[in-house]
């Protein structure tokens, strides 16, 4: 166990490092921010005071190497923008994002488990038919698109919710949450939705799939053979098994949900980590981009890592063995 | 069958029939089947692959799932016919009064489900016993059926046990209730020689002393011959020859039965497996008119182009042929 972790842990050390590389050359290749930052009439000499202040005079390796030299120390350089350290910038706007991810992936699982369920249990009924209709708009009808649909009936035409912000929130282990008061809930139920839309759909698809490829197993019949309830058949033998796929996937894609954040944030004002990277990328932050583009890939990784742990647990065949 | 009757059997079944609605047309798996098995009895049902064994099984479980439909017939357990229950009803007497073992060990259990979660819920499926408890009968079944510390054993998984260890799994928790009837689908094939004949032993103990009936299917003759009372055969989802396991074996009436054991008539036919014979079985889907057996049959004539029905042709003795083996019973 301690091996395998280590293991793990050593092989994410290394993506780490590469994506660093990539990262940082990348946002190089973007643009010189040096034109934006700096007012236009400056003259030669503030210019080039400047542009030492920030360390881009000197050759990218260098500067790569003082980045990986400070970043071993936590520090992740400083905004251009905000001057304040890009790292802390980020940490204080993930809570609102980790709020919206976490209500998006919890709201997908509530929905989609019960009519993945109900669609795969019966495959004929019209009811099954209209959710797998709907699970194929909810695949392919643009996020963006859905989030203004959403604002325009919701806040704009019937005024039941509010359309930007997180409304009030309280303060619980330092950071600030929207969903413990009634206000930031109202706040947060439309972006969660709106996360939730491609995720609603996969945890349809893959329920549905997983109940009906399990009906079909000998031990299911057998269940029914030793005079269980279809109750317990279905919520124990069946469910059991199709819990192991559903985790999984919908663990992996918490990273992408993370991700897709940014256009949900920027619709509905949602001021975390991707509303900042919009904002930071429109004036070329380049110490907020490349630390929130590190924190995504050690987000991605350690989200990796539950999962797997999290698989060991609900399938006993790849349970890790300790001995 | 042998015996004068004086109560209902434990199960008898009149012309079942069982077909499956498939796209390319109704497979005819199960299409005449009758037999009856008394308390206490073992029925042998033997038959190539594809002759509609399993489905048997199943039918008398009421567990044939779509597209497969019970069409025709009936089954009456201890009289009472299953047509007649409920969904429910029958819910009861699955895994309670009738048992079933499956035919492939290693699909039975649950591979998320411990050993122990699976056998204390069919316990308590079907009578309000306490953890505990439920989890003491859990165990003497499994050290029943000759599983090596079954405290610890109860704790396993799945996975953690070979073919042979889970199909004795499966068949500790066919005992579970002690049912009246076991539909017992190829139990022993996936276990060792010495195991098999523990079993063997086991189930007949049971047989005895509990009035369990049991209808056994299998490939194997040797297990039919040393266990079965009575032997049914079946032929294209048709049994084709019915009587005394002993007569059976000794004298085959249909050229079927006839080619399966051999051609010289002798009582030392154990341990031997069905012998191949030349030709396809027919297709279900398409089957011709008349015998299902012309095709391959050494005494087909020309009025085999009629279907021959189940005919006594003999004291208890049940083959259906238009030109059974009678010469040879005559000449023993
Ligand atoms: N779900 C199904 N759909 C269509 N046909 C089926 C289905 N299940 C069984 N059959 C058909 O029913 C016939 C009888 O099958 P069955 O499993 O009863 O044979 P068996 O005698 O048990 O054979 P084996 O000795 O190989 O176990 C087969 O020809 C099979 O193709
Ligand atoms: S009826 Fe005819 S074809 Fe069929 S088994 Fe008897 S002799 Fe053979
Ligand atoms: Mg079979």
């Amino acid at each position: 166990m301690s091996v395998y972790l280590l293991r793990r842990l050593i092989q994410a050390g290394g993506v780490v490092l590469a994506m660093s590389i990539i990262v940082f050359i990348g946002v190089f290749a973007i643009g010189d921010p040096v034109e934006i930052l700096i007012s236009p009439d400056a003259d030669q000499m503030e210019r080039e005071r400047a542009v030492a202040a920030l360390g881009l005079d000197k050759p990218l390796w260098h500067q790569y190497l003082i980045f990986l030299g400070k970043a071993a120390q936590g520090d992740l350089g400083r905004s251009f923008v905000f001057n304040e350290p890009a790292l802390e910038l980020i940490l204080q706007r993930m809570p609102a994002t980790l709020e919206l991810a976490f209500a998006a992936t919890f709201g997908a699982i509530l929905i989609g488990l019960p009519l993945g369920l109900y669609a795969g249990l019966r495959p004929n009924s019209v009811g099954s038919k209209a959710i797998m209709a709907g699970s194929i708009l909810g695949f392919s009808l643009p996020t963006f698109w859905v989030g203004l649909m959403l604002i325009m009936v919701f806040a704009v035409q019937l005024g039941w919710l509010p359309s930007t912000g997180r409304g009030d929130t309280v303060e619980v282990l330092g950071t600030r949450w929207s969903f413990l008061t009634w206000n930031g809930l109202q706040h947060l139920a439309m972006p969660a939705l709106n996360l939730a839309l491609f995720k609603i759909s996969l945890v349809i698809r893959l329920t549905r799939a997983g109940v009906r490829e399990t009906m079909l197993m000998d031990y299911v019949k057998f269940a029914r053979a030793k005079g269980l309830s279809p109750f317990r058949v279905t919520f124990v033998h069946v469910f059991k098994n199709i819990l192991i796929p559903v985790v999984t996937v919908t663990g992996l894609e918490f990273g992408s949900t993370i991700a897709f954040s940014v256009v949900t944030e920027s619709i509905f004002a949602w001021p975390g980590m991707g509303k900042l990277i919009i904002d930071s990328i429109n004036v070329l932050d380049r110490p907020v981009i490349v630390a929130y583009l590190m924190i995504v890939v050690l987000m991605f990784i350690t989200i990796n890592l539950i999962v797997d742990l999290m698989y060991s647990v609900l399938d006993p065949r790849v349970r890790l063995e300790s001995k | 069958m042998a015996e004068p009757m004086n109560a209902a059997p434990t199960l008898e079944v009149r012309n079942l029939q069982t077909h499956f609605f498939t796209r390319g047309g109704v497979v005819k798996a199960v299409n005449d089947v009758s037999f009856s098995i008394a308390r206490g009895k073992v029925l042998g049902l033997v038959g190539e692959s594809g002759s509609g064994k399993t489905v048997t099984g199943f039918s008398i479980m009421k567990l044939v799932d779509p597209p497969g439909r019970i069409v025709g017939g009936s089954i009456l357990f201890q009289g009472r016919d299953l047509a007649t229950l409920s969904e429910e009803e029958m819910r009861h007497l699955r895994g309670n009064r009738i048992a079933m073992i499956f035919q492939d060990p290693m699909m039975t259990l649950n591979p998320v489900l411990r050993i122990d979660t699976q056998m204390i819920e069919t316990v308590q499926a079907h009578e309000k016993v306490s953890d505990e408890d439920a989890r003491a009968r859990a165990r003497d079944a499994l050290g029943m059926v000759g599983i090596p510390s079954p405290d610890e054993r109860l704790k396993s998984y799945p996975h953690q046990f070979s073919g042979g260890m889970r199909q004795r799994v499966a068949i500790a928790i066919a005992l579970l209730h002690r049912p009246d009837l076991i539909v017992a689908d190829e139990p022993t094939t996936a276990l060792d020689v010495t195991i098999q004949g523990q079993i063997l032993a086991e189930v007949q103990k049971l047989c005895a002393t509990t009035g369990t009936a049991m209808l056994w299917i299998t490939h194997d003759l040797s297990v039919v011959a040393g266990l079965a009372d009575d032997i049914a055969v079946m032929y294209a989802g048709r049994v084709v020859e019915y009587g005394d396991v002993g007569e059976v074996l000794d004298k085959p009436l249909h050229p079927y039965t006839h080619g399966l054991i051999g051609s010289v008539p002798s009582r030392n036919k154990r341990g031997v497996p069905l012998r191949q014979i030349p030709g396809m079985t027919p297709s279900l889907l398409n089957l011709p008119e008349g015998c299902s057996f012309r095709a391959r049959c050494p005494r087909a004539a020309e009025d085999c182009i009629v279907m021959p029905t189940l005919h006594p042709w003999l004291p208890d003795r049940l083959a259906r042929c238009h030109h059974p083996h009678l010469e040879e019973v005559a000449t023993a």
